[in-house]
């Protein structure tokens, strides 16, 4: 009953002249989104922890697995770093979304007044930079146990992020798809990794040819192929979004 | 303030409403009372723009639904049973966040405002994950009313709340109605629908079946509901 006290029944919904409604702009929805992504989960730490984890475990695994030669190590670098990016991904999809839907965030999100997209991007650069940020601490320690430093050329950066950004526009949009289904966990990876293929396959090639230092013409067709992908998955993301997240 | 015609909201074969009518006038505080499955949120949730109709047209603060569902939104303040609050962002975090996204300049004097409004003022720098149920439910109210809005829809408001909760809600609930806010709020707590509301709809089978305002209520809330029911 003491709490009762502390209720403040002096008129206080009166709008003061200070605080403005106006349309809520595209780009400031978006930051929005973001700040409140990366606040919460450098607040908790779930997200980065499991992803992290699970990054950390899969290189290990792969480490004592194969048969570490140099000739080995060459070929099997690309496939052993997406592969672990690809897994420890859905994680973070699955964690980001689950978050929105657990304690109705996702309506709260959908009955602001922003254009849907702008939730969208907001959820996907959020997304974009814990993926990021994982493969900026994977990278060194993969470099550590697998005594490979051609993974820090400027060129393998670039196919990384080239790969990670097609990677999450698609995973992004099919994490909301799954996240309002009863298996989300098992629904999202059948959904993602089949659409998400040629994404993926772009990429170890890319990536490959790079650690390889193979030719400019054999590096530039996975990645023209990478960056055809990624527009394509950012526009049916951008253009779907708003019809798979109603109802 | 809101005008519903022949709403028909189908979910693959089943029909959830059947051509329901709905009128509510500016400054109504209407209590939508009905049984489990009647179809109360499907119909909260298509007013807040959540859920398409099937069939029929949807007006709500001037603007048709879905085709308006954006200027809708702007105007509208939603309540569920579910807080819409991130657990990990504290009290002030989580209202600015909103403030942004409705588009309001200058928010830290009416964040501040209605963190007194709801009697949290003291706890604004505390992460949400720590608060009771009924200091969650009232930080929600304090979210859905942050940028103003003409209607607000409250869906069940009193779910999982002990007795001084729901007087506290109460207490915040009047005050929002006294500001001449349109209402509309679905609840099983007859009691305090009849303490708050101006007028009682019931919903029964996908359309309202009875509509009462309180001055022309002859005896309880109770025995009305009944009897619209039974009907």
């Amino acid at each position: 009953m003491a709490n009762k006290k502390t209720i403040n029944t002096v008129t206080a919904d009166h709008r003061p002249p200070s605080a403005v409604v106006g349309q809520p702009s595209f780009i400031k929805a978006t930051l929005a989104i973001i700040h409140k992504d990366l606040a919460a989960e450098f607040r908790s730490r779930e997200l980065l922890t499991a992803m992290l984890t699970f990054s950390v475990l899969v290189i290990l695994i792969f480490n004592f697995a194969l048969d570490l030669n140099i000739d080995v190590r060459q070929k099997v670098t690309a496939g052993v770093l997406w592969t672990t990016f690809a897994f420890a991904g859905t994680l973070g999809l699955n964690r980001s979304m689950a978050v929105e839907k657990d304690r109705g965030c996702m309506d709260g999100l959908l009955l602001a007044p922003v254009d849907r997209s702008a939730i969208f991007f907001g959820k996907a650069i959020s997304n974009l930079a814990f993926m990021l940020i994982v493969e900026a601490i994977v990278l060194p320690l993969y470099a550590f146990f697998y005594n490979e430093t051609r993974i820090f050329k400027l060129e393998f950066i670039a196919v990384l992020l080239l790969g990670s950004i097609g990677y999450i526009s698609v995973g992004t949009i099919l994490s909301a798809m799954s996240v309002q289904t009863r298996t989300r966990e098992l629904l999202l990876p059948i959904l993602l990794f089949p659409i998400v293929v040629p994404v993926l396959i772009a990429s170890v090639l890319a990536s490959g040819a790079i650690i390889n230092d193979m030719s400019l013409p054999q590096i530039m067709t996975p990645l023209n192929l990478l960056i055809v992908y990624d527009i394509i998955f950012i526009a049916v993301s951008f253009m779907f979004f708003d019809f798979i997240v109603e109802e | 303030m809101i005008q519903v015609t022949k709403l028909t909201k189908r979910f693959g074969l089943k029909t959830i409403l059947r051509g329901l009518d709905f009128q509510v006038q500016p400054g109504e505080f209407v209590a939508l009372l009905g049984p489990n499955g009647a179809g109360k949120t499907t119909f909260l949730r298509i007013l807040s723009s959540l859920s398409r109709p099937t069939l029929g047209k949807v007006i709500v603060a001037g603007h048709a639904l879905p085709n308006e569902s954006s200027q809708v939104r702007a105007k509208l303040g939603v309540v569920s049973h579910l807080p819409l609050l991130y657990p990990e962002l504290t009290a002030e975090e989580n209202l600015q966040f909103y403030a942004r996204m409705y588009g309001i300049t200058n928010y830290q004097s009416r964040i501040t405002e209605v963190l007194q409004l709801i009697g949290l003022e003291n706890r604004r720098k505390d992460l949400v994950r720590t608060f009771s149920r009924g200091m969650s439910q009232r930080l929600a109210i304090g979210r859905a009313i942050l940028h103003q809005p003409q209607v607000i829809l409250f869906d069940e408001p009193y779910t999982g709340l002990d007795q001084d909760a729901s007087e506290m809600l109460d207490e915040v609930l009047k005050e929002i109605a006294s500001h001449g806010r349109t209402v509309v709020m679905t609840s099983h707590d007859l009691i305090r629908a009849e303490a708050l509301a101006t007028r009682f709809d019931v919903l029964s089978r996908g359309v309202i079946t009875a509509s009462i305002n309180k001055n022309d209520l002859k005896n309880n809330l109770m025995d009305f509901y009944k009897q619209a029911l039974a009907n």
